[in-house]
């Protein structure tokens, strides 16, 4: 399983992360008409940082355990270049360019992973 | 159960087309006239609130309600008309066309966005499911 999941790489993850990401652009693409409403990102660096740095084991009793993500600080404010009179900050050049580099980026996760898995299959088969 | 991409478009299509609906509204009443100042029309204006889900961070948009902007209608002194007071003034709606015009456009671009993601998210879930085949 172990062996199955290094070989799949950080690619699994990152389409749970991205389509996260997707969420919260698209979050802030359909408030774009709201008043008062601050738009929000991940921290796309932090999380990938996260996922691909070593997992921390507790090898002593004294040890504290490792604290669990938080999910606070993966969100995050954007900082608007212009903010509306009525404190909306969501910005629509900035959030599509945003939405579309992501679902890019999913695509390319997605083909791959895909890639792999026929590497995998013609591997079981033996052609 | 998450609110996945198609609910967070899909609801906030529904507002946009609520704002759109009041616009279109006020559009056709401009210039309508009465013969009060409380039956005069009165533009309507949708009021939006962001409708958070939990944890997540995702979040929609929904209507909270449409309330009458508290522009007063403009007097008029029109004694030949039938719908005239004692005074010989019409009421007329007090409804900025320019400003409802712009609403308008301002409204379908921003339902327009909400299409695009729409059809990215339906497009890549699609490209998910075929995944290994």
């Amino acid at each position: 399983m172990d062996r199955l999941d290094r070989f799949f790489g950080v690619h699994g993850s990152a389409l749970t992360l991205r389509s996260e990401r997707m969420g919260l652009l698209a979050s802030n693409i359909a408030n774009a008409a709201t008043p008062g409403y601050k738009a929000r990102d991940l921290d796309f660096q932090a999380l990938v940082s996260e996922r691909q740095g070593p997992a921390l084991s507790t090898t002593d009793s004294r040890h504290f355990a490792a604290p669990a993500a938080q999910e606070g600080p993966r969100i995050r404010y954007r900082v608007p270049v212009q903010p509306s009179l009525d404190g909306n900050t969501v910005e629509l050049a900035t959030e599509q360019l945003q939405f579309a580099e992501t679902a890019l980026r999913y695509r390319s996760s997605l083909s791959i992973l895909s890639g792999r898995i026929s590497s995998l299959t013609t591997a079981l088969k033996g052609e | 159960m998450t609110m996945s991409l198609f609910d967070i478009a899909g609801r906030a299509m529904s507002a946009q087309l609520v704002r759109l609906n009041s616009s279109a509204s006020n559009l056709a009443n401009a210039g309508a006239v009465a013969g009060s100042q409380e039956a005069a029309y009165k533009s309507l204006k949708p009021v939006f609130q962001t409708v958070y889900e939990g944890q997540t961070g995702r979040a929609t948009v929904g209507v909270v309600g449409v309330v009458q902007a508290n522009a007063a209608p403009q007097r008029r002194h029109e004694p030949g008309h039938p719908l005239a007071d004692a005074q010989g003034y019409v009421h007329v709606a007090a409804v900025d066309a320019n400003a409802e015009l712009v609403e308008i456009v301002e409204t379908s671009r921003q339902y327009r966005n909400n299409i695009e993601v729409l059809e990215t998210a339906k497009s890549l879930t699609l490209e998910t499911l075929r995944l290994g085949r």
